[in-house]
């Protein structure tokens, strides 16, 4: 039994590997023609053969923060007032509509990113933007609708219901002495969750955070829909990019010539290991803030 | 009852046997542009030869002219003609050679989102080239102004949209861009991807024809079916004898004929810009890529009954499908090629 179940634990740790290893193997032809100015070159050209993944790398990393800074605020918000304000009955309503939320196909929000986020975008944001903080270099230039904003709203829309789940399980687990012990202090409702809740709860709502993260940073379709599918590094917000997967998913089907295709797996490979440091960020700072008095496990 | 059961589990078992002997099966794989004239093709023609069941998978120009060359498949089919060294790997790997057989024909045409204006616009190769090189950047530029007299274009900046993925359609774009245009030629090229001067990029041609219709200004191409089956609006494009012509299957057709002259007897022929008066300059074949040797006569007689039935009756079905016919040099040109299969 026990030897079975050692098995399918290490099949995964296999599986893994064995991914590495083949994009591994299937990207030798520009890892020796590039080498590492494959990841700071800009110039994506199959036509004259010249492959840098700078932009794909920019585009995934812009798209995946903008929407964290989006969805880390807004999920956790609603995680708390559903977890410790809600009544029970509203809070379970709500959170099956959230699950439901976090089923849609991907497809689908690439379809509300067009017809719904991009004309609300051109027509009121952009604009908007423009003229409050037009001054930042972060939103200027022209406003197309498609870009790394876009993207990063869609991509917020994505994985809110990821964030919002995963922390109100983890808000509502934390135990009842907690909260109790903080109001007989004399807290206040809010200092209880502010101060003693939500602390407890850090590694937790960490987890849910790069779960979110790790969607955002690997979604494909949504992203090819209103991103631009342009690789252009711009410091502007406005401006259309690109990223590893959406390229991946653009271009695999049509590329003839070998170090075409296999630039387009060392793309893949980039994806991966991008994936890996950020989830490997991700533990550390779990275990580092997990000393100063958190009781949540890994989640 | 139980004998019924019986009775009919060996009468299904012989059926099974029977269509398994009595079908052959041959597969393909490639070009996405023409799958809806392929599969009606195909299946024709096992309406009318039940022995013969082609499969065909459209997994992209790319993805075909890789599975013919490794042998994974029994033909490819591809939007843009194979490269003189992916012909030398063919060769090296299998000891013949692999056969170009132009099906249909596919079109571009440029379709643009401007305020104001409903009319077609004209456009000469030096408005689109200028324009997807990002030095034509405003729509009131002489280069446009001076073709569409009377139209009242804005001062606004246009917004150039391409295929983010890699297609035929882009093919033929670029092919005709290469042609008009030496700067394109040398600093971008012709492929089912390039590496893009400028503009936004939307995936398919309902990608691009969605960031079209959505964004003010905006100049992209779109597939000649794509456009009519969608009710696009797209502009007249100037061919090589000087004439605005305004895309439609006859114009793709004429410009096939135009170039039949010329054609290689190979059939690796790019018809952007050419000759004839009526001819659309934006338009190219499809290909079928066919082995010039079968291990399998059976197989062999198969594709080539196919491929003649396709020259004959099969191209009667083209225009339903919004794809233009071929003209009938090139049938003929064909039919006398097919004899190189062997």
């Amino acid at each position: 039994m026990r030897l079975v179940t050692f098995l399918f634990a290490a099949s995964v740790v296999l599986v893994t590997l064995l991914l590495v290893f083949e994009l591994w193997r299937g990207s030798v032809l520009p890892r020796h023609k590039f080498g590492f100015a494959f990841f700071v070159t800009s110039v994506w050209d199959p036509i004259f053969d010249q492959f840098g993944a700078l932009p794909f790398i920019y585009g995934t990393l812009i798209t995946a923060g903008v929407s964290l800074l989006i969805a880390v605020p807004l999920g956790l918000g609603a995680a708390i007032f559903l977890a410790e304000l809600a009544p029970a009955r509203v809070s379970d309503t709500l959170e099956f509509f959230i699950d439901l939320l976090a089923a849609v196909p991907s497809v689908i929000y690439g379809l509300l990113g067009v017809f719904i986020v991009i004309p609300l975008m051109r027509e009121y944001i952009q604009p908007a933007l423009k003229k409050s903080l037009g001054f930042l270099p972060l939103f200027q230039g022209p406003a197309y609708g498609v870009g790394f904003l876009t993207a990063g709203v869609v991509l917020a829309i994505m994985v809110i219901p990821y964030i919002i789940s995963v922390s109100r399980e983890v808000l509502l687990s934390v135990p009842r002495d907690q909260r109790e012990a903080a109001l007989a202090l004399g807290a206040t409702r809010w200092e209880s969750t502010w101060k003693v809740v939500v602390p407890y709860a850090r590694s937790g709502i960490m987890g849910s955070i790069f779960l979110a993260l790790a969607r955002a940073l690997g979604e494909t379709m949504a992203v090819t829909m209103v991103i631009g599918n342009t690789p252009t590094i711009s410091a502007s917000l406005f401006s259309p990019g690109y990223s590893i997967a959406a390229v991946i998913a653009n271009e695999f089907t049509e590329a003839t010539g070998d170090l075409y295709l296999q630039s387009l797996i060392e793309l893949g490979l980039v994806l991966f290991l991008l994936t890996f440091i950020l989830n490997g960020m991700a533990r550390l700072l779990i275990v580092l803030t997990a000393q100063r008095g958190s009781g949540m496990g890994n989640a | 009852m139980k004998r019924m059961a019986g009775l009919f589990l060996i009468v299904l078992t012989l059926a099974g046997v029977l269509w398994a002997e009595g079908t052959l099966s041959i597969n393909g794989a490639g070009a996405t542009f023409p799958y809806p004239m392929y599969s009606k093709w195909f299946d024709e023609y096992h309406k009318k030869n039940a022995s013969i069941q082609i499969n065909y998978q459209s997994i992209g120009s790319g993805g075909g002219i890789k599975q013919v060359t490794e042998g994974t498949v029994d033909f490819g089919a591809s939007d843009g003609p194979m490269n003189d060294e992916q012909l030398k790997t063919y060769q090296d790997k299998h000891g013949f050679a692999i056969l170009h057989f132009p099906t249909v024909l596919g079109a571009d045409v440029p379709s643009y989102n401007i305020a104001g204006v409903t009319g077609e616009l004209n456009f000469t190769p030096e408005a689109i080239s200028g324009i997807f090189l990002g030095k034509i950047t405003k729509w009131n530029d002489p280069a446009i102004a001076s073709a569409n007299k009377g139209v009242k274009l804005p001062g606004d900046d246009i917004v150039v949209v391409h295929r983010s993925d890699g297609s035929g359609t882009t093919y033929i774009w670029t092919d005709y861009l290469s042609k008009v245009s030496d700067e394109w030629k040398n600093k971008v090229g012709k492929g089912t991807s390039v590496n893009w001067p400028k503009g936004l990029g939307g995936k398919g041609n309902e990608g691009v024809a969605g960031l079209v219709k959505q964004t003010p200004n905006s100049f992209g191409y779109i597939e000649l079916i794509y456009a009519i089956q969608n009710k696009m609006p797209y502009g007249r494009v100037r061919n090589s004898s000087g004439a605005f012509v305004k895309a439609d299957l006859a114009g793709v057709t004429a410009a096939a004929s135009g170039a039949a002259k010329d054609m290689p007897d190979d059939f690796r022929v790019s018809i952007t810009n050419a000759p004839g008066k009526t001819a659309y300059p934006i338009s190219s074949f499809t290909w079928l890529l066919i082995p010039s040797k079968f291990s399998d006569a059976s197989k062999r007689d198969a594709i080539k009954g196919f491929v003649s039935w396709m020259l004959a009756d099969g191209q009667n079905y083209a225009e339903a499908l919004s794809y233009a016919k071929l003209p009938k040099e090139v049938v003929a040109k064909e039919k006398n090629a097919l004899a190189n299969v062997q």
